[in-house]
């Protein structure tokens, strides 16, 4: 067995015999030739018989991944027709008076460069849609034409690299997975993998295409992007668990997708999605999510060098807001501190960051930090329904400043006359045993509570999370907790607020009964359990005793 | 001859989809469609040049038309970009 690692761009899993398909690159030879005119009419009529093909694919792309990837092959039919590309190809044939083959392979090869050089990564991966147009002008001119071989039965389809082309043309009941050597998840054929809904792994490398052999058992892991060639019995019997447990995932998103998060009884319960970056988007949607209850804007911090500024947050919380298409997203403000840091923060190193400078007493601390953010969240409100919450609140003091600086934030963006909606909820995360003893101070002045269940347990059992030795000591199903949740939820609801759980605990398909007869109003869980949940509230019946 | 300017909106800037959808609107007309940014300038019936600009989110371009059916030609043109970058 070897097993090679690549992007999955879609998740599922396969397991099959591998079928190499030959790069359709077919050598192209340079010759001179002697009459021009015979070649600019090949190319013509070449040209003619491409477009047709092209369109035809676009139809057959239409029908399998809809209008909206479909119009990829809209764009390649307009490629084709460039006025530049045209040119190009027309003037390589009159000066050097070579075959019209050469002519377009050299003017695809330079327009291919010219967007491999590109820096953006999106107009970069464009060098293959050129390509794949010369390649098949190219085809289209040859007196013989060869296609890649169409597999019979159902197969896992490996190449050095795949078209997106030749990605849709394959019979879809005959292929189980796509592996490509090279290739990017920006790549027209990822996304083309992805709307097939077949697992797919790009970027398994040169020495895949080389070690692997026609025939071979290949193991395809769409989640994580890994491939291995002749598994053992160890990597099958692991695939095919996984497989078994994506199948039942899956048909129960089939069952369960679109139906309502309601009881037997008829209460009804809202279910979010937790996403730590705009790319999760997707999933939270795929999955049914009916919010984002929890979207962590670490992340925008994280994976930068310096303070994130105004502008580019403002463009990712629009970007979600505007993904959810007015559905509920509440987004988290900055929750950092010694164990989640960013080099540029310069904070000192803390004995006990779990205790320590953190989240809200951190955006309280660099006042200019949260107002940027607070702003960014504010001014991206118009577009869709934004909730803001606050982490780690845990005296009254806290939650009035932050109100505070809200205010002065949102005089701010009036005065300049910039638009922020007015109906922006604003709510605070309840994850200090502290928090959840003082709620009925607190909910008056919010809109609603999240509570974050995994800090609560691990502050009021005094347990280190993230400490393995203590796991028998870390009982989340404690009464203290629950009782906390309990407390929280009644006192929510004396001052009309709403309340949600956003930790682990809310996937826990064992309590959802519990915080159900707590009046818990939603919950928020990873996109992957959102079905889960929906299928255990489904069952529950609060009108019968507990 | 009618110039306006745009901010580009879309994330991920004038890509391949756009820039088709920009060439095919441009040929509807008689006038000249130009775009420039940075001192760069094509037509923009020419797919290939446009997606070369790498015109990115927030970019800020300057339209040009000039020809016969230029106030017609502007109007389209503005709203396309509006309704797609």
């Amino acid at each position: 067995m070897r097993k090679f690692c690549g992007k999955g761009v879609y998740g599922a899993l396969a397991v099959g015999k591998a079928t190499f398909v030959k790069c359709r690159e077919t050598e192209i030879c340079r010759c001179e030739v002697s009459d021009i005119g015979e070649e600019l009419s090949r190319l013509e009529k070449g040209k003619a018989k491409a477009a047709k093909q092209l369109a035809q694919i676009y139809e057959r792309a239409l029908r399998e991944v809809g209008e909206d990837n479909a119009r990829i092959f809209e764009t390649h039919m307009m490629m084709l027709e460039d006025e530049d590309y045209n040119e190009s190809i027309r003037n390589i044939i009159r000066t050097q008076s070579v075959n019209a083959e050469y002519a377009v392979f050299v003017t695809g090869e330079n327009f291919a460069s010219m967007f491999s050089s590109m820096d953006d990564s999106y107009m970069k991966a464009r060098a293959a849609d050129v390509k794949d147009i010369s390649q098949r002008l190219c085809e289209c001119m040859a007196s013989r034409h060869k296609r890649g071989t169409v597999p019979k039965e159902p197969c896992i389809i490996c190449a050095d690299d795949l078209a997106p082309s030749e990605t849709v043309l394959f019979d879809k009941d005959n292929v189980l997975a796509f592996v490509t050597g090279k290739g990017s998840e920006n790549s027209h054929t990822a996304i083309l993998a992805r709307n097939m809904n077949i697992p797919a792994v790009v970027g398994a490398g040169k020495e895949f295409c080389e070690f692997a052999k026609d025939g071979d058992i290949v193991a395809v892991d769409g989640y994580t992007g890994e491939v291995f060639v002749c598994p053992d019995k160890a990597t099958l019997e692991m695939i095919e668990k996984k497989q078994k447990a994506d199948m039942e995932k899956k048909e129960l998103l089939k069952n369960l997708k679109g139906k309502e998060n309601v009881t037997l009884d008829g209460r009804r319960i809202n279910i979010y999605a937790n996403i730590g970056s705009v790319d999760h988007v997707g999933a939270a949607l795929f999955n049914d999510a009916e919010g984002i209850g929890l979207f962590r804007s670490e992340f925008l911090y994280l994976e930068s060098s310096d303070y994130p500024d105004e502008e580019r947050q403002f463009s990712v919380y629009k970007r979600v807001l505007e993904c959810m298409g007015g559905k509920k997203v509440i987004i988290r403000t900055l929750d950092i501190g010694a164990d989640k840091r960013a080099d540029y923060f310069g904070l000192e190193n803390e004995e006990n960051p779990a205790l320590g400078l953190r989240a809200i007493r951190l955006c309280l601390e660099r006042e200019d930090v949260f107002r940027t953010q607070l702003r960014a969240l504010f001014r991206a409100s118009v577009y869709g329904s934004l909730g803001i919450m606050f982490p780690m609140i845990a005296n009254e003091w806290e939650l009035d400043k932050v109100l505070d600086i809200c205010d002065s934030v949102k005089s701010g963006l009036k005065k300049e006359g910039t638009e922020y909606s007015t109906s922006t909820e604003i709510g605070i995360m309840i994850e200090t045993p502290a928090a959840a003893l003082i709620s009925e101070k607190l909910s008056p002045k919010v809109d609603f509570f999240s509570i974050g269940t995994n800090d609560l347990t691990q502050y009021t059992l005094a347990v280190d999370r993230q400490n393995p030795l203590l796991e028998r000591f870390c009982d989340t199903h404690h009464e203290a907790v629950l009782e906390l949740i309990r407390m929280t939820a009644q006192n929510a609801h004396k001052h009309g607020a709403w309340v949600g759980i956003c930790g682990e605990l809310a996937a826990d398909t064992s309590l959802t009964e519990v915080f159900l007869r707590m009046g818990i109003d939603e919950l928020s869980v990873s996109p992957s359990y959102i079905l889960k949940v929906r299928e255990a509230v489904r069952s529950i019946d609060l009108g019968s005793p507990e | 001859m009618k110039t306006f300017e745009y901010k580009i909106k879309d994330k991920v800037g004038i890509h391949a989809r756009p820039a088709g959808m920009l060439a095919k609107e441009a040929k509807n007309f008689k006038s000249e469609i130009i775009i420039e940014k940075d001192g760069k300038s094509v037509n923009a019936e020419r797919l290939m040049q446009i997606m070369g600009m790498g015109i990115k989110c927030g970019d800020v371009i300057t339209v040009t038309v000039d020809g016969e059916d230029e106030e017609e030609a502007t109007k389209s043109i503005e709203k396309f970009f509006c309704d797609n970058l």
